[in-house]
């Protein structure tokens, strides 16, 4: 051991730059959050689990029946016979129409599986890939149905053929709908818990308390703290599309770049619950705990779980009032259903307005320490 | 001027008077030791001077500057070790002093030589959840001390050393004195006090008994040691 060589009390203090101090803060805390094995299992492992089991279930699912629109006449159906009805009843529900358009408007909201229409000898499915397995399931079943009604008109040069037409430009296949929501839940989930084992542990270490007697603005240290946490989302979401577009065939629509603004305000929300999850406990896993009460349900009602189209009226306008639901729906929107700039507004003014009250909430409630 | 001046302090919990209406004067350059039994208020008094906690009345006075509201200015020319260490979770001890020294506009390699003045060169590597107490009390002396503050507060800085660091850190203490820095520390020791100190300050249930070189209380008390001194001010039971 050795005495510090300089000889004198400085005069005048070096001032630190707040550049510095920050720099110093987002190094610290990052290098801290890469260290924690389950705060890095919770962040991006554990959500891409979901996607890959969901990937899983998704394929091969028993499912319900198809629901078919049939345009105006088609004969091939209309005249089935008695045996080939009975399988095609239980497997397609058919509804009746003369607008093709609308029909196809339907099918493109998810409210039916299939259009069919004849044209001459020719029989077109118009058909949504969002759903890959009734889109194999739709296009079997038809194709048989062609086959036998040329079959049946045998001797004579196939009579009808089958064209299938993809509704969406870009073909959309489970994992494009999986991705945003589950992408949304994983942000959701790790901001929250980050934000709410900071403060736990910075009041438990005293560590805050070390940091306000040292020349940096408080301003500095939460600044440090969120874009840590920011960095962390957007990386969450660098690995989910890599992977999504390497491993599973995913592929984005033009401004999918517009869920960056949507996560980076979603972030600042889930960090002001985790916040008051902070402000309302006095334990770390009393924090994480309380942060993961609101989060969890909060995914499965905001359809990262689950598509919510097919979901009751009644849980459809319960997700209204959360925010997770309008993450997800805006990156839904821009990532895979090719919308743009008028897609997000409303979500970001939904989450900025809850990041904003639930800040304030949790700032009311907080005390760092009891002196 | 002084370096610390302290009027009429005083702050409650509820209906316990933690601090009772305590004055005191530091010099520049004084080396001055808080001595009290557990809960005399050693630290709750630190913590109003360093400007961590606001007292309920009385006026302080640091280097010139009133220490509450926060002052960032004079928080840079002051160095603080807390009773209980706080560091940044999962960092290693030199990336722990080397953050400590950024957030003080020191450079990295000073924070390094900090390391080698409280004896954890080859602790360096080591994450802070993994130092052993007296490592981890060592390594929040080097943050407090890593940006040579004119002026520094040491809450019970050896309680946790073994005799060898203890004596090390002495040395280190005694030499940041010699340099015309400031000490305050509190302590259970009362031979650091009695080598250390220029003058030693003696707490009891909120407020400060007697504030004297060790030398001149032992004298004016007429026994032996400061011990003796502290026993017969503060009497022989346990405290709360
Ligand atoms: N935040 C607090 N809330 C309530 N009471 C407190 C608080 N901080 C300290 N006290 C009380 O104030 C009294 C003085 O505490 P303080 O920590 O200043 O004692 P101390 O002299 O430093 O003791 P020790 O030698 O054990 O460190 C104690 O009785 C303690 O219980
Ligand atoms: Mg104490």
């Amino acid at each position: 051991m050795s005495t510090p060589s300089t000889d004198a009390p400085a005069e005048s203090s070096v001032r630190p730059s707040e550049a510095s101090a920050f720099r110093a803060i987002a190094v610290a805390v990052l290098k801290g959050f890469l260290r924690d094995k389950s705060a890095v299992f919770f962040a991006v492992i554990f959500p891409l689990m979901f996607l890959v089991l969901f990937g899983g279930i998704f394929g091969d699912q028993g499912r319900s029946k198809i629901d078919m629109v049939q345009v105006g006449p088609v004969s091939i159906l209309d005249d089935l016979p008695p045996q080939a009805r009975g399988a095609f009843e239980s497997t397609f529900d058919v509804e009746r129409s003369d607008d093709l358009a609308a029909a196809i408007e339907k099918v493109r909201k998810g409210d039916a599986d299939v259009a069919v229409v004849q044209r001459g000898d020719d029989l077109i499915a118009h058909y949504t890939q969002t759903d890959p397995t009734g889109a194999g399931i739709t296009q079997g079943a038809l194709r048989s149905l062609v086959d036998g009604a040329n079959v049946a008109a045998s001797g004579q040069p196939p009579q009808f053929t089958l064209t299938t037409d993809s509704v969406e430009d870009d073909s959309l296949t489970a994992i494009q709908f999986m991705t945003p929501g589950l992408l949304g839940w994983a942000v959701a989930m790790s901001a929250a818990f980050g934000a709410a084992a900071t403060i736990q542990g910075w009041r438990q270490t005293k560590l805050m308390r070390r940091l306000q007697l040292a020349p940096v603005s408080t301003r500095t240290v939460v600044a440090a703290r969120v874009v840590v946490t920011i960095a962390i989302s957007l990386a969450q979401m660098a690995i989910f599309l890599g992977l999504g577009a390497a491993a599973f065939g995913l592929t984005l629509t033009g401004s999918w770049w517009l869920a960056i603004p949507l996560l980076v305000v979603g972030t600042l929300c889930f960090m002001a619950v985790g916040l008051l999850a902070g402000a309302l406990t006095t334990t770390t896993e009393g924090a994480v705990n309380a942060a993961n009460f609101v989060v969890l349900p909060m995914a499965f009602l905001s359809g990262s779980f689950f598509p919510l189209d097919d979901a009751p009226p009644w849980l459809r306008s319960v997700s209204d009032v959360l925010p997770l639901k309008h993450l997800n729906q805006g990156m839904l929107d821009v990532m895979v259903r090719g919308e743009g700039v008028g897609a997000v507004w409303v979500p970001l003014l939904i989450l900025a307005g809850f990041a904003l009250v639930v800040t304030l909430v949790a700032a009311r409630l907080f005390r760092w320490d009891t002196a | 001027m002084s370096a610390i001046e302290v009027r009429d302090l005083t702050k409650t919990y509820g209906s316990l008077r933690a601090v009772d209406g305590v004055s005191f004067d530091v010099a520049p350059g004084e080396f001055v030791g808080i001595l009290g039994p557990n809960g005399a208020g050693k630290t709750t008094t630190l913590e109003m001077v360093e400007g961590l906690r606001r007292p309920d009345a009385g006026t302080i006075s640091v280097l010139g500057e009133p220490a509450w509201p926060r002052n960032r200015r004079l928080l840079s020319r002051i160095g603080v070790q807390l009773q209980a260490s706080s560091f940044f979770e999962r960092l290693t001890a030199r990336e722990q002093i080397r953050t400590f020294a950024a957030l003080y506009g020191v450079p990295a390699q000073v924070g390094d030589t900090w390391l080698e003045h409280v004896g954890l060169v080859e602790k360096a590597d080591t994450r802070v959840e993994d130092l052993s107490g007296g490592q981890a009390q060592r390594l929040s002396i080097a943050c407090a001390l890593v940006h040579e503050p004119e002026l520094v507060f040491l809450d019970e800085p050896t309680s946790a050393l073994d005799p060898q660091a203890r004596r090390n850190v002495w040395d280190l203490l005694r030499g940041i004195a010699a340099q015309g820095r400031t000490i305050v520390l509190t302590t259970h020791s009362m031979e650091e006090a009695a080598t250390l100190c220029d003058r030693v300050a003696v707490m009891d249930a909120g407020r400060v008994l007697e504030f004297d070189r060790p030398t001149a209380l032992v004298e004016r008390f007429g026994v032996a040691t400061l011990e003796d001194v502290f026993l017969t001010l503060t009497g022989r039971e346990y405290r709360a």
